[in-house]
Parts: C-alpha cells; structure tokens; sequence
C-alpha cells in the first residue's frame, strides 16, 4: 500500500496537499484498492462551500459506492474534470492524476490535525 | 403430493445418509414458537382448482361493453406477444444476475429502454418500475436528488389516484407537496406560474390529461426550467405514437403506465411503470438497467449496470428501495412495440381518437349533454356534462350491459353530473351507436 | 445477436390489429403532432416471433434446470396458475369497475379470491389482517415501515426515528426504511450469524421505532432468540418487522405472528410459486397484527352480513394509497391456486422438504467448501468459496464453473458477512437426482480449483458470451438505441 508521506489523511480514507491556502484532495491507494475499478466519480460543485466532514461526492465502482467527505473546511475551486471520461485514473494513480478537487481552505493549519502517514498506516491496518 | 418430487422413501434415505431425523430439521425454532395445524381446507386436484377458479372469474362482469377508462385501457392484445411471453425460459427466470445465461432477458431489456426511448423522445430509460403511480413518486425522488431541493409542485389534473399515492409516498419525507388547480379542465398557466418558486424541484403534469385534454407543455417546460425546477411528464404510451413526444416538449423525466401496451387490465396488475430522462441525468435515475458491452473475444453483450445506484451496493443510500424491474410485463410492452411496428402503433392511435372523436359527436347530439370543457383537442377520452347524475345514468345503462364511463365525482366531489368517457380501437361504430342510442333513452 | 431494431425492413408490416372501418375522424393540428414516427421496427408477425424465441434459447429459468439462486425461492411454477390467472373473467377485468354505483356487485368473483387469499395469508403468518396491495417484496417492506411511522405519529411519539437492522439483511430492508422517513442503525450479528441479545441490547433506545428482521436470515438460520428480541422492542413500544422473504422454511411451523412479530411481508412469488419473470412482476402482501389494522392502505376488501364483498375506502388512519388498485391481482391468482392445491398438509410438506434439501446439501458438500456456520440450517444453506480462493479460485469462478455444468449458479457475495458466499436454496420442487447431480457438480468444480484451477477460472465456455466487461458498461454506459428519435 502506497501512502505518501509528504500528505494528511482522514479517517475516510481521503488525502489532502495543503500547499498554502489551498488543498487538494482525493481518494488514498487503501481506498481505491477497496472500492476495485473506479467507473464514476460524482464530483462537488466549484464555489459550494463545505465544512469539515461534509459529503462532497461519491466515487462507484462496479460493487461498490462510497461517499467521499471533505478533509478541511474551504470552497471548491476546481475539480478534476478528466475524471468524467477516465475515471480508472483513480485506480492507476489515486495520489496525482487521480486527484479529485482542490478546496480554498478557511483554515489551513487546521490540516495539522490530520492524521499523517504514518498514523494513517496504523490505521488502516487497524481497519484489515 | 403436488409439486414435491421427493418420495417418502426418498426422504427417509436422504435423512439416513446425512444421519439426521425429521424432528432434527427444525431443531433450531425452539418448541414454544412451533404452530398447531393451520385451518386451511384440504388441498384441491387440478381439475378441482381450474373449476372453482373458473366460477370465480364467472362472476366478474366482462362482458360490458365498456367505455371505462381512467388511466387503465381496453386495447386489443395480438395473441403472438402473449405466445411469446409465456416462453418459459423467459417467465421462469429471475434477474439476470448470471449475463451469460441471461442474454434473452437482458438484450430484451436494452431493446424495451431503447423502444421507451424513441417512443417518448427521450435519451435513456430504466428497465421499468411497478405502475404508473410508484414511477411518478420515483420520478420526484429523483428530482429531490438532481436539484437538492424538495418542494414539489402537482397539477390537479394528473390522475387523483396517483396524486393521492404521491400524498402517501411523501408524508413521511417533509417533501413540501403543492397541488395546482386546473382551469377548464387544462393545467393553468397562471396558477403553475405562481406556484414555482425557486424552491421548486420539480413540476408533475400528465398528458392526455385525466380528463382526456391533450396539453402541449412546452411554455410550461420552460416555465419550470426557469425556476431552476424538473418537468416529470406523465403520459400515455400509446397517444405517442402521433402526439407531439414530452421530449419535444423540453420534459426533463417522462413516466407513464404501460398497461396499455400489451397488458389485460387484470383488475389493477400486474401493471407497467416506465422511465426516460435526459443523459444528464442518467446517473440519477433509479431502477434496474441494462447496458450493451462486449467479453474478452470481443462479442457483443448486455449485462445490468450502473447497479452502484441501487439498493444492494448503498443500502440505506440507495436511490429507491426497487429490487427488480417489472421485468415480464416490460417484455410483453416490448413485444407489443414490435409486433405492431412503427405503422401499426399509429393506427390503433388514430383508431383510438377517430372512435372517440366519433363517439363525442353522437353522445353530443344527445339534448342536455355537453362537453364539461370545451375548446380543446382530445385524444380518446373526454368528460361529459350530464342532465342528471352521473353515478344515475351509469346504474341505469349498465343494466343495458353498457359500463358508460366513470363518475368523477369520485374523485372531484362537485362534478356530479361528469361523466368520464374512454373508447379505444375494440369499440366498434355499431357499439358506439348502440351506447348512444341507450344513453338517449335512459335520460 | 442483431437488435430487433436492425432488423425492420421498411413498410413491412406485422399483425394487423384495428378493423378499418372508420374514416378518419380526429385531425390533430400539426403543432399537436409528434415530428416523425416513433422509430419502431416495421417486421412481419414471424420475423418478431423469431426474434423473441432466439432470445429466449439464451435464457436459464427454472424451467430449463435446477436454480438454487439463494434468498430467491426458484421453485417450479406451476403451469396451471398461468392457465387460471389468465381466464378471461379475470384477464379483462376493469380496476375500475367497483368504483361505479353497484359496482362491487360486477367484481363479486374478484373480491372474494382477494378476501380469501386475505384469510390464508392470514391464518398461515398467524396476522390479524393483509394487505394484498404491495406490488413486490420491497414494496411490501416499504409498505410496512410506513405502517410504523403511522403507528408512532397516531400516538403521538415522535422520537421513533430509527430503525435497526441486522448486518446479514438484505439492501432493500434499510433501503425501504430510509425512504420511509427513518434513520438505519445496522446491528452486527453475532458469533452464530445471528442478531444476538448483547448487540441488540447496546443498540437499543426509545427512540427505536422498529425492528427488522428476516425470519429465518439470509444464513439460513432461525434465531433462537427472536421471541426475545421482540419483547426487548415492544418494551421500547418499537415494531418488530419480519421480512418474509424466507416464509418457505416454516410453512406449518411456526408462524411470524404467534412469535411476536407485529408487521410481515410476504414474497408470493417465492413462498407461493409464481414466476418470478426475469425479474417482476412480484406481489409482496403485508400482514399486520391487531393494532396496526388500522393503518392499513386504502382499500380493504371486507365480507357484509349477507355473505357479499365490499371494498372499505373509509380508513381515515390508512397511511393511504400505495397502489393504484388491489396490488398485483394477476399474480395474486397464481399464488391463491397454488395455496389451494398444496391445501394444509402440503403446505407443511412444502418445509420440510425445502428444509430437507438444504440440508442434504450443506451435509453433502460441508467437507469440500467452507461452512463459516455449520448449525442445521432452514431451506438454504450459506458455504465460503475462501478455500478455493486461496487456489485463485473465487466464488464468482465457482458460478461459471457451474454453468458450463447446465446448473444455475447460487447467490454469490451475498450476505455481505459472509466471505465469497455462496447462498444455495434448492427448494422443495427438487427431487434427490437433481441436487446429487449438482452436488457432484460442485464436489468437481472444487477438486478441480485445487488441482487445475485454469479450468475453473476460463468458465463459462458453453454461453452464447463470456464474461462480459461490467467495468466498461458502467464508465461507458450504452443504455439504448435511439435510431432516429435522438432528441435536441
């Protein structure tokens, strides 16, 4: 399992860049693995605004569905629209092209408390 | 025994070999919960069975030449979809959950979207729901779903059956249920205009109306469509083969009852509630679907997907709680499309209208009989004012053997004297002569 | 295979259904009127029957072999309740026609099939009253969870906001629950793959409208404990709802009602025979116990004084209209012959038959697929595909392997509890022959997943397809051929 260490994780199974006060998110290789070929992902409206724990979409697979929350608090300011037409880049690649959406944060620092790789880790195997 | 192909003999050795005993097998309910001996009667033979059901299907009045209506119609079945329907290997099968043993089934249901589609001018349709009625209510969950909002706004003239299924439906969901009323008998412009508001999820209308009023809903598509809101038509299948289509009209959701396609009135089911929507919103749609694929050799194949909407992979998420599809009766509609063809579809339509077209002006003739609303074009039903109570004249003309329509005061408690005439292609001149002749003489 | 579509030849014509007697009456102006035809095929009465027989020969039903889709009750059906059901004083008998003045004198033959399938059902799940009115199974849960929130508003409770519902259930038990209004609380089932006392307990609160269980659970297992949990839920004045999905197991029995089961739906379509059509049409009758008679929807057909039936529309608590009419009345008649044919002893024979096979099942293959729960189980038996997985052998490579062996797979991957599940139901219409031919089958197919597991992974072989691309279906979708109807 690949879990880069240079991102935040949550309990959901998404991942977080914060690079200022921006965020990009997606879904962890856990994740995708658990969820098998990706064949739609339902993405979040650019400028809604979502809190902490929000539900902004949902990815589907052939077996399965799943929710995907917001990490931190922001507005949607971009999504990744080549997901429409290749959404199995979620599987090949869930921590770069796979990337979902990227979120104005309201509060950066708020991604410390995060959990971090290392932490994610040990929770997954929690989760095995 | 009926039906059990176990012997005695069997039973025991099959007991013997996996060294169990009768008493063994329901071992698991504890004593306290068994049951005594049902009070039911003595099994039938097969002869026994056929003849007491054939008394009773004895005593049910069809043979009424009938001019009922109300959603639920009297066409003419071609005996080759019922020999095709009851093709076992079709009836005796369950959801195509194996696509390799099920291929019949699935094609059947991509060729029955596929006929939903052209017929109401739509791009995707599901693979069918339970009736008319339940599509609706789906058709605003769905609604719920697209626009995240959940006000809905209903004309009066959608048949009060489903209108009052709609009420059952939504009670428990704070779904707030807005009904309009109508203007002469056609959805009022003015009063729909005022009952959008951009809370609005969705608009529901049915064309031919209740009261048989075809309505081209156009102006009132982008009236919804404004107001950021969904159009859910409801229409009569077989009026498509020459009305303008929902589709054409800007209807974001068109759902319908399919009976009339291909199935007996049955007393009320099984029925057909059928789905098309938009591409856009295809995602959103609930119910069972088909979609054409190929295996690793590259074959062409059909298989059930977007499931990840259902209620099996979200459960307590999914878009609707439906399992299945009304799987044999979307076959019969398909067989029924086929087996009539694009020329044949349109003359039973324009067999329906001529009749009715036919039948208005003779009972019209009649002195004191009126068209309750005037001024509009109709498709194969329509609404009579009477001299007298309706419920009156229909008591009076069924003793004629005539079932002369349906008294709307059942459902609109002040039109009394409203009589709801349906004719389809299966009433001849000759009946409907007779119909007028005794309708005249009964008043 | 081409699509019916792709075989319409211009201007030929199938049969000709309206006498043309008439000139033409009705001229729609052309703003009333549809832009071009609808885009249907034009074939000949033989060309379609061709079609739809060709489509027919690559389809498995019941008919064609043994079918122990588990939860799904695949029993024969029988081919005279289609002869019955389709008499045409049933066949083409208006909905309507009780509705006019008199009118339920013209529908008498109806009503009373109605009234007594009623008292049946009554008398078998041990119910105070049915509705015969749910169009399927999940309609029927749908049906009886709104009865719930009816029940709890007439009293004036409105915390009842949740629903519990084991891990082993069926999606369409929280499915229904959900659009019913409630909130779903998923219960894990315990160590025996049943809903334990303890979890129930730490699960439990008065703001639990209901409980739903089915009777016996999809492991195939009757709780021991169910009379308990529902003295636990009708001390919280919950509901405890049993989805009768697996009724065949206990015909004669036991029945939901005397256990305390207060709302129960019923799958005629599984338990009573009726075809299950590819998939509908179903009928899912609701049984409730007294105090939910009330509740009801409108209608409800009742006996007079005199002997005659009549349809009661006065039912000011009904939770109202759910159908359009009387539920699914074609399939009602199949499912009412066929109770009176099986009568009160077959009835009973029907369980412990259906029971018997599971279990010579589950006995007969317990040494060559893992049983995660080996207790004598009801009318299906519930294995794990884990130890062939471990040979690269999955339950699903299990069904395609059957296939090619002229059987109809089980469930596979349901329940969820279960790991690679294979759900088989054999059913009491089976005869011994049939089931040690699949058992034969199935010891093969795992002697095989150790030995060439190759053989087992490339099924099926004999299929007019192979394994079909589900992932490209689903990014890709092709839901129709829309000819010429493309829209704007």
């Amino acid at each position: 399992m690949n879990v880069p260490a240079d991102l935040r994780y949550t309990d959901q199974h998404e991942w977080i860049r914060v690079e200022g006060d921006t965020g990009t998110m997606g879904i962890t290789d856990f994740a995708q693995h658990a969820l098998s070929d990706v064949t739609y992902v339902e993405l979040p409206e650019v400028d809604r605004e979502f809190a902490k724990g929000d539900e902004l979409g949902a990815i589907e697979s052939c077996k399965a569905a799943a929710s995907f929350y917001a990490p931190l608090g922001g507005k949607v300011v971009e999504v990744n629209e080549s997901l429409d037409d290749e959404p199995g880049v979620i599987n090949t690649d869930p921590y770069g092209a796979g990337w979902v959406c990227k979120l104005a944060l309201s509060d950066a620092s708020e991604a410390g408390k995060l959990m971090d790789a290392k932490a994610y880790e040990a929770f997954c195997g929690d989760e095995n | 025994m009926p039906f059990i192909a176990n012997t005695d003999e069997q039973r025991r050795e099959m007991l013997t070999e996996i060294g169990m005993t009768e008493e063994d097998l329901f071992a698991s309910i504890p004593s306290e919960d068994r049951c005594g001996e049902l009070d039911i009667p003595d099994g039938l033979s097969e002869q026994e069975v056929r003849h007491h059901m054939a008394s009773l299907a004895g005593r049910n009045r069809t043979d009424l030449m009938s001019f009922l209506g109300g959603g639920f119609y009297d066409h003419f079945l071609p005996a080759a979809a019922d020999g095709i329907v009851h093709r076992s290997e079709f009836y005796t099968a369950y959801t195509p959950y194996q696509p390799e043993l099920s291929q019949g089934t699935l094609q059947a249901m991509y060729e029955y979207q596929s006929a939903m589609c052209r017929l109401t001018g739509m791009e995707v349709s599901n693979a069918s729901m339970y009736d008319g009625g339940t599509a609706i209510y789906e058709a605003i969950m769905m609604s719920l779903r697209v626009t995240r909002r959940n006000r809905v706004v209903m004309d009066e003239t959608v048949n009060p059956i489903y209108r009052k299924m709609i009420r059952s439906y939504t009670r428990n969901l704070g779904i707030a249920l807005v009904e309009v009323s109508h203007e002469n008998g056609q959805a009022s412009r003015s009063k729909i205009a005022d009952a959008l508001d951009d809370a609005t999820a969705a608009l529901v209308v049915q064309t031919p109306n209740f009261f048989g009023v075809i309505d081209d809903y156009t102006d009132i598509a982008a009236m919804a469509h404004e107001k950021g809101a969904l159009l859910i038509a409801s229409v009569y299948p077989i009026s498509l083969a020459l009305l303008k289509t929902p589709g054409e009209m800007g209807a974001d959701i068109v759902v319908g009852e399919g009976q009339s396609l291909g199935m007996g009135m049955h007393f009320g089911g099984p029925y057909l509630g059928f789905m098309t929507t938009r591409m856009k919103y295809m995602r959103k749609m609930p119910g069972r679907i088909a979609g054409r694929t190929v295996d690793a050799d590259g074959r062409d194949g059909f298989v059930m997907t977007l499931q990840a909407r259902e209620q099996h992979i979200r459960r307590e998420k999914a878009m609707s709680n439906i399992c299945t599809n009304q799987n044999l009766c979307a076959l019969t509609a398909l067989t029924y499309l086929s087996l009539l063809g694009r020329e044949g579809l349109r003359d039973v339509a324009q067999a329906c209208a001529d009749r009715a077209y036919y039948a208005q002006d003779r009972l019209l003739q009649i002195r004191g009989i009126r068209l309750r609303y005037p001024g509009h074009w109709y498709f194969n039903e329509f609404v009579l004012e009477l001299p007298v109570r309706a419920d009156e004249v229909i008591r009076r003309l069924l003793q004629k053997g005539v079932a002369a329509g349906f008294p709307l005061s059942a459902y609109y408690p002040d039109m009394e004297m409203s009589l709801l005439v349906a004719v389809t292609e299966k009433r001849t001149k000759a009946e409907i002569d007779f119909f007028s002749h005794v309708l005249e003489v009964s008043l | 295979m081409k699509l019916i579509f792709d075989k319409s030849v211009s201007s030929r014509r199938g049969p000709r259904p309206v006498p043309q007697e008439m000139e033409m009456c009705a001229v729609f102006p052309a703003g009333l009127l549809r832009d071009k035809p609808a885009d249907l095929p034009e074939l000949s009465e033989l060309d379609v029957v061709r079609h739809f027989t060709e489509l027919s020969r690559k389809n498995f039903g019941v008919d064609n072999g043994f079918y122990p889709l588990g939860s799904c009750t695949m029993k024969y059906n029988a081919k005279v309740t289609e002869r019955v059901s389709a008499y045409p004083g049933f066949f083409y008998l208006h909905p309507l026609l009780p509705q006019l003045p008199s009118g339920q004198t013209l529908v008498e033959g109806a009503l009373e099939v109605l009234y007594e399938m009623d008292m049946l059902l009554r008398e078998i799940c041990g119910m105070a009253g049915f509705t015969l009115q749910p169009l399927a199974g999940a309609h029927g849960e749908l049906t009886g969870t709104m009865i719930m929130a009816a029940y709890h508003r007439d009293r004036g409770n409105d915390r009842k906001t949740t629903i519990l519902i084991p891990d082993s259930a069926h999606g369409t038990n929280p499915a229904s629950a959900a659009i019913a209004g409630f909130d779903v609380k998923t219960v894990p089932s315990n160590a025996d793959g049943v809903m334990g006392l303890d979890a129930l307990a730490a699960a439990m609160n008065d703001t639990i409208a209901g409980v739903m269980l089915t009777c016996p659970n999809t492991l195939g297992l009757f709780n021991p404990h169910v009379r308990e949990i529902c003295r636990m839920v009708h001390d919280v004045d919950g509901l405890m709802y049993c989805d009768g999905a697996n009724l065949n197991a206990m015909l004669g029995v036991c029945r939901p009602g005397d256990i305390g089961f207060d709302i129960v739906h019923v799958n005629l379509h599984k338990t009573f025979g009726t075809p299950h059509g590819g998939g509908g049409p179903g009928s899912g009758p609701v049984g409730v116990v007294e105090k939910l008679t009330d509740f009801l929807p409108i209608s409800v057909v009742r006996k007079a004084a005199d002997g005659s039936f009549f349809l009661d529309y006065n039912l000011p608590k009904s939770i109202g209209y759910i159908a359009p009419f009387y539920g699914s009345f074609g399939v009602i008649l199949k499912a009412y012959a066929y109770i009176r044919m099986l009568g009160r002893d077959g009835l009973k024979r029907v369980s412990q038959n259906a029971v018997l096979n599971a279990n010579y099942i589950r006995e007969k293959l317990k040494d060559h697929y893992d049983l995660p729960y080996p207790q004598t189980c009801m009318h299906e038996c519930v294995f794990s595909a884990s130890r062939q997985l471990a040979c690269g052998v999955s339950a699903m490579d299990v069904a395609k392997a059957l296939i090619d062996r002229g059987f109809h797979p089980p469930t596979v991957y349901f329940p969820l509890i279960v790991h690679e599940a294979l759900m088989i139901e054999p059913t009491e219409t089976e005869s011994r022959e049939t089931l040690d031919a699949f058992i034969d089958a199935m010891i093969d197919i795992a002697r095989l997943a150790e030995q060439d597991p190759a053989a087992i992974t490339n099924c099926p072989k004999t299929t007019p397809v192979g394994r079909l691309d589900e992932v490209q279906a689903a990014r890709k979708p092709d839901l129709a051929s829309l000819g010429d109807a493309k829209t704007q």
